[in-house]
């Protein structure tokens, strides 16, 4: 009985609207936490990875080849080979070459660092991939130029988790 | 412990540029998995190869644990003199496994 007393004080509508608005801001600080938390959780982009590792130089598309193969049935052990087209002579070389895999929780695949006494910038080893994605190099060369190249793979069982 | 296959021609021309296939028994512990007990299995990767052509560096390979277990590297090297060839993988903990072959250039 006294609750009911005390509400003839406050009229029924305003304390309905009082509600509403307390509920809404609590729904609002509710949703601006959990975005604060996902871009807090959210890992850099795979390309962002790249700009960092090549020091934010832009990079021109060609010269730069990825193969692997289009399905990989198994994404614990995919063959990975990446090429460059250079002569490799002491004034004209591919100093690194980065590579990265857009799907994997962490983006770095490999850093190759060459210098003119490996004949060929060219590179063969075995990656995990977590599922289907693209996996992209970037080569920066003797002049400062940087250079990229893609390929795609489909991956049938993924290859990071356990 | 890890072991190291080298893999190379034992004779080239002056001038070749000749490939090199290593390959390293490790398992590449990646640090995404999750035990039987739920708990992550701790990183424990091979993060650097180098290799040293008579003293003087080829290359070097920055590895991620992106790379499969076992990790097998090939790659190129253009045969100047006879001599030996270093081979070094770097372990997480630290440890440097060495491996030398030999190359007969004419």
């Amino acid at each position: 009985m006294s609750a009911i007393k005390s509400m003839d004080g406050i009229s029924r509508r305003r304390l309905l609207v009082g509600a509403g608005m307390g509920a809404t801001a609590l729904a609002g600080a509710a949703l601006t936490g959990s975005e604060a938390r996902a871009q807090d959780k959210k890992p850099p982009d795979a390309m962002e990875v790249l700009d960092k590792l090549v020091g934010g130089k832009k990079a021109k598309e060609g010269k730069v080849k990825v193969r692997m193969p289009e399905i990989a049935e198994n994404g614990n052990t995919v063959p990975l080979t990446v090429a460059v087209d250079s002569p490799m002579t002491a004034q004209d070389y591919v100093k690194t070459v980065h590579v990265v895999a857009d799907g994997n929780p962490n983006h770095e695949v490999v850093s190759i660092h060459f210098t003119p006494l490996a004949g060929k910038a060219e590179l063969s080893t075995r990656m995990r991939l977590a599922r289907t994605q693209s996996v992209i190099a970037y080569a920066e060369m003797s002049d400062g130029s940087v250079w990229s190249g893609k390929a795609e793979a489909k991956v049938t069982i993924g290859g990071c988790g356990g | 412990m890890s072991t190291a296959r080298i893999r190379l021609p034992a004779n080239a021309k002056k001038g070749e540029a000749v490939e090199i296939k290593t390959l390293i028994t490790h398992v590449m512990e990646s640090g995404q998995r999750r035990g039987s007990d739920g708990k992550p299995i701790p990183r424990k990767i091979l993060n650097k190869f180098a290799c040293d052509y008579n003293g003087k560096r080829v290359l070097s390979v920055d590895i991620a644990p992106a790379i499969a277990a076992n990790p097998y590297i090939a790659f190129f090297v253009t045969a100047t003199e006879t001599g030996t060839l270093d081979f070094a993988w770097t372990d997480d903990d630290g440890t440097v496994i060495k491996e030398q072959s030999k190359i007969t250039v004419t």
